[in-house]
């Protein structure tokens, strides 16, 4: 409870400034409104009550986001083309699928770098710089590329989740790889241990905080690239299309929906990276 | 203890063996015609002020750095196949234990490199352990433990694949004075036990004198032997053998070697 209690208070301010940014920000149309239908000298707690439940409102207000949440989920046919859930399933899938395709990529990248001198010097420069390419100008490129040559659904916008994914994991293990002291490397070679051995007795296990704090960053930004690569192609769903559609039609309620849907499942994605590290922690006797 | 010197049971030969690392002062020269002989069932301690070349000397040995002239041989072979051959165990300043493995697993990292299968590796982990007074701490992880228990489970992880050759650098550098004795006299018993050769590096006077057969001194800039002192106090060295004439008149000589070595001069760098 004494640390609920901190969080309940934070959340509770948010939602106290929501509401009172949304009488702000919706006051003007409005008034509009009220002006056109003859409406004057309405008592305050009207007015607001009217701003909280516009229908295109330029701020919604917290209970109509999450009422649309519950209707375009839980009230929703899972197959239904307006269902959040559809739309996030189809998000999660090539977030998940790029995030494996970038860490796999990333720890690659990291062990050739870390084992080879030339490497090291040849391929960060290009790693650096690939990340200083803005990913909306390269999305369209690879969705609609790889859609004229057939390759269309899940893969393309993996793709793009994967390019964003493995350049935290290429860092971090880089720097992981090379934790061990020098004295843990003599060690190893005062035994005559193989680089296979010393890689996976000192070196991978060494790695491991670096390994799960570049995935916590990777599976975040996944997401992102998954959003990101949706708006490519609007027919092929997603989280991301729901927001540009909702950009498109003025529905800022749908917009804040598709938004916390993707916040959600970022935040649930980064506790289970979370979750598989103090398995992974426990395993290995850290210091609790 | 005088060590009858036959040229078959020479475990190190050091023939003017130099070392000098290029930095971008100039060249540093750590090691400077070194000769020694060290025979088999010695305890040697090597000491000197910081930068005389004693640690440079034991990695030599260990083929952890490479010497630029003069000659050297671990059992008759290059300090390479010694190493290739697993001729000898290290013990660092720092116990250097794996913290994601326990204290059982820390000392079978060797025979799990080295092959042995996994009834060979238990036995001889529990022997080992046994040995340093460590058992019952096997799944303990290392920050579960002291640091002189540490110490211990770093000797018997160099100790578990028995090598005949033991390199310790400074291992109870770290450790208080109180532990460092308590440790010191079971180190004496364990090399009585084992029949190992060890070479000791140490910056006390009192505990190289305590634990040896034959004391080096060496010096620094550049690092070079100043004199090299056998030891004859008896084999059984209870800890107050500190305080005898006999004692205090090998340190003096060890503290006199250090002082012609301007091992006291204020003008180190």
């Amino acid at each position: 409870m004494t640390r609920a209690l901190p969080i309940l208070t934070v959340l509770l301010a948010i939602v106290v400034i929501w509401y009172a940014a949304a009488i702000g920000m919706n006051s003007p149309w409005q008034n509009t409104l009220n002006t056109r239908a003859g409406l004057t000298d309405l008592p305050f707690t009207d007015f607001a009550l009217q701003t909280w439940a516009q229908d295109r409102p330029l701020l919604p207000a917290p209970h109509q986001v999450i009422g649309e949440i519950w209707n375009a989920t839980v009230a929703l046919e899972l197959t239904s083309k307006r269902s959040l859930a559809y739309h996030g399933w189809i998000t999660l899938s090539s977030t998940l699928l790029g995030f494996v395709l970038g860490t796999a990529l990333g720890v690659a990248l990291a062990v050739i770098i870390v084992h080879n001198e030339a490497a090291n010097r040849s391929l960060m420069p290009w790693i650096i710089a690939s990340q200083t390419i803005p990913i909306l100008a390269i999305a369209p490129m690879v969705v609609v590329g790889l859609g004229s040559i057939g390759i269309t659904g899940t893969v393309p916008r993996a793709l793009i989740s994967m390019y964003l994914s493995f350049f935290p994991v290429v860092v971090g293990m880089v720097k992981g790889l090379r934790s061990p002291e020098a004295i843990q490397l003599d060690l190893m070679r005062t035994y005559d241990a193989s680089p296979w051995q010393t890689f996976w007795k000192l070196r991978w296990p060494a790695a491991m905080p670096m390994l799960f704090a570049s995935m916590k960053v990777g599976i975040a930004i996944s997401l992102v690239g998954a959003v990101v690569s949706e708006l490519s192609n609007a027919a092929g769903g997603g989280l991301g299309v729901r927001l540009l559609t909702g950009s498109y039609n003025g529905q800022t309620i749908q917009i804040w929906a598709a938004l916390f849907i993707a916040a959600a499942l970022a935040a649930v994605l980064v506790m289970l990276v979370g979750a598989a590290e103090r398995l992974v922690n426990a395993r290995m006797g850290v210091r609790a | 203890m005088s060590v009858q010197t036959t040229p078959g049971d020479a475990v190190v030969a050091a023939n003017n063996l130099g070392l000098t690392f290029p930095t971008n002062d100039g060249d540093v020269v750590a090691l400077s015609d070194v000769n020694l002989t060290i025979n088999k069932g010695e305890f040697v301690s090597f000491i000197g002020p910081s930068g005389c070349g004693k640690t440079t000397f034991l990695r030599t040995i260990a083929d952890l750095e490479q010497p630029t002239s003069g000659t050297l041989t671990i059992n008759g072979q290059s300090p390479e196949a010694a190493r290739r051959a697993r001729a000898y165990g290290y013990v660092f300043q720092a116990p250097a234990l794996y913290p994601w493995r326990t204290i059982a697993k820390n000392i079978a990292l060797p025979l799990e490199i080295m092959g042995h299968g996994s009834a060979e590796q238990a036995e001889r982990v529990a022997r080992t352990m046994d040995l340093v007074n460590l058992a019952g701490f096997e799944q303990k992880y290392p920050w579960q433990l002291s640091g002189g228990m540490q110490q211990r489970a770093s000797i018997a992880r160099a100790l578990a694949f028995d090598a005949d050759l033991l390199l310790m650098d400074e291992p109870f550098g770290a450790l208080d004075e109180i532990v460092r004795d308590h440790l010191n006299s079971e180190l004496l018993k364990l090399w009585a036990r084992t029949q190992k050769t060890i070479c000791f590096v140490t910056h006390s006077i009192p505990e190289a004198v305590y634990l040896s057969t034959r004391i080096v001194v060496m010096s620094p800039r550049p690092g070079r032997v100043i004199d090299i002192i056998e030891s004859d106090l008896p084999a059984e060295r209870p800890l107050d053998m500190r305080e005898t004439p006999e004692f205090l008149a090998i340190a003096a000589r060890v503290r006199e070697g250090l002082r012609a070595g301007h091992s006291y001069d204020e003008d180190h760098v």
